[in-house]
């Protein structure tokens, strides 16, 4: 098993096996994602209050699971590279950035849709969803220090600092923007509990959940492939893939 | 050749920050006018009816004293950063998150000492009650030390790029936000006339986590920014 992981850390062994790797990732997330659009769309009963608008909860819920996840494994992975100065484990902080970006900005589209029938705004500035557009800013930020530094090595080593500060920060941002919300004008949107959830609802919701992370690892999977391959484009292995493929 | 000890080094460090800016005082004169004007900018863009400006004045003067520190942060790096005597500070034998925490001490004097002179006057203009006005100067007090500290992990991670002024403000702002809520809810809480107990501690409690933690980051990323 570590020497698994030990082969893993490396950077050609690695890209042959998520290439391997991707198909089946990217069918599984096909067949989950179906059948839980199909049972969300379709099967689950229409919300007595909401009616058929909540359905959008499907993309929503989990989207705003993966954006604090992704953050979550980006500072991890970063961290790992920081502390065992493991060039694959900075690669996949900085691929995941991108997604987890991605997601964050879809919860908040998603959010929005569904706010303008339920609670006849666009936006309010309610505690969730300030913090999720924090979240969004400081994925923004990682991004745009990744993009400014030259060398790609530093960039990476760089962006987990601020990864690694910023997680940190999250549970303090989300506690002052709550405590900020609910001082400042008291619950003007009233939300429905989440534990007393129909099992037909929960369970294309937990289906979509798992797609969604299948999703987040085809992506980020292929996102390090070809980061990998820019990084090491020098080396022998790289320039070997090129020239039998062309 | 004697090497001095770590609090020699810490006061060393210090004084020389400190004379240096001292010998450009011009420099030091500028976020405290940006911070004036910002404010000063507010009545005339939201109309100056005193009731309005009561309401949104703690607000006004957080949202401007933010925008100044980050301001000056550029200032805390760049000329050590030009003449090489970063690098030399990095080559120094003493911890440098020790070093870093003299480094940001020196530049709170600098820029965030002076904004707490000019507070009272801002929250006369703005027509704030006289316990609002003494809550402003503790949670400025309390509140840009956080501020220095915070923007000083973003200065070490942006100070070997060119263009890093932009990107400095999109690292550093999200994490200002909660000294900028817990701030400025003061200011407004005690302007009503209630206890603000709560949110000083909470200042507090945010003051003594950056100190804790923010000058290892600092020297972290100043050792892979200069690497």
């Amino acid at each position: 098993m570590l020497k698994f992981f030990h082969r893993m850390a490396s950077p050609k062994y690695f890209y042959q096996f998520a290439g391997k790797l991707i198909p089946w990732l990217g069918v599984a997330c096909l067949g989950f994602m179906l059948a839980g659009l199909y049972d969300g769309l379709l099967v689950a009963p229409t919300d007595y209050q909401q009616g058929d608008s909540y359905r959008i909860m499907f993309v929503h819920v989990p989207a705003a699971w993966m954006s604090l996840f992704i953050y979550m494994v980006m500072a991890t992975a970063g961290a790992i590279g920081l502390i065992w100065h493991i060039k694959l484990a900075e690669v996949m902080a900085i691929s995941s950035a991108h997604v987890g970006a991605s997601f964050t900005f879809l919860a908040l589209v998603t959010g929005s849709i569904w706010g303008k029938p339920m609670w006849g705004a666009w936006w309010v500035w309610d505690a969730r969803l300030t913090s999720e557009l924090i979240l969004l800013f400081l994925y923004l930020g990682v991004i745009a220090l990744y993009n400014a530094v030259e060398d790609k090595r530093t960039a990476a080593r760089a962006t987990s600092i601020l990864a690694l500060v910023g997680v940190v920060n999250i549970p303090i941002i989300h506690y002052s923007v709550e405590w900020w919300n609910t001082l400042h004008q008291g619950p003007t949107v009233t939300k429905f509990d989440a534990p007393s959830i129909d099992l037909r609802m929960l369970i294309p919701l937990l289906l979509m959940a798992v797609a969604f992370k299948l999703f987040y690892a085809v992506v980020v999977l292929m996102r390090a492939r070809c980061e990998i391959l820019q990084r090491e484009r020098n080396s022998g292995w790289v320039k070997e893939l090129v020239r039998a493929s062309s | 050749m004697t090497t001095a000890n770590l609090s020699q080094a810490f006061m060393i460090l210090l004084r020389r920050d400190l004379t240096l800016a001292y010998r450009r005082r011009s420099e030091m004169i500028n976020p405290l006018l940006f911070f004036v004007l910002v404010t000063a900018l507010f009545p005339l863009g939201i109309g100056a009816d005193p009731t309005l400006l009561r309401e949104v004045g703690p607000g006004i003067i957080w949202v401007a004293a933010l925008l100044a520190a980050l301001l000056s942060l550029d200032m805390i790096f760049r000329s050590d950063f030009d003449d090489g005597s970063l690098e030399q500070l990095l080559l120094s034998p003493h911890p440098l998150s020790i070093l870093m925490i003299a480094k940001v001490f020196a530049h709170w004097l600098i820029t965030g000492l002076p904004l707490l002179v000019v507070a009272p006057l801002l929250g006369v203009l703005l027509d704030l009650p006289g316990a609002a006005i003494r809550t402003l100067l503790v949670t400025l007090a309390l509140g840009t030390p956080v501020l220095s500290l915070i923007g000083t992990i973003g200065v070490a991670l942006t100070v070997g790029l060119r263009k890093g002024g932009m990107i400095l403000s999109l690292l550093v702002l999200p994490l200002y936000i909660p000294v900028l809520i817990f701030a400025a809810n003061a200011v407004a809480t005690s302007g009503a006339g209630l206890p603000v107990e709560a949110h000083l501690s909470l200042l507090t409690a945010l003051l003594v986590l950056a100190v804790s933690l923010s000058p290892a980051a600092t020297a972290a990323a100043l050792r892979i920014s200069l690497s």
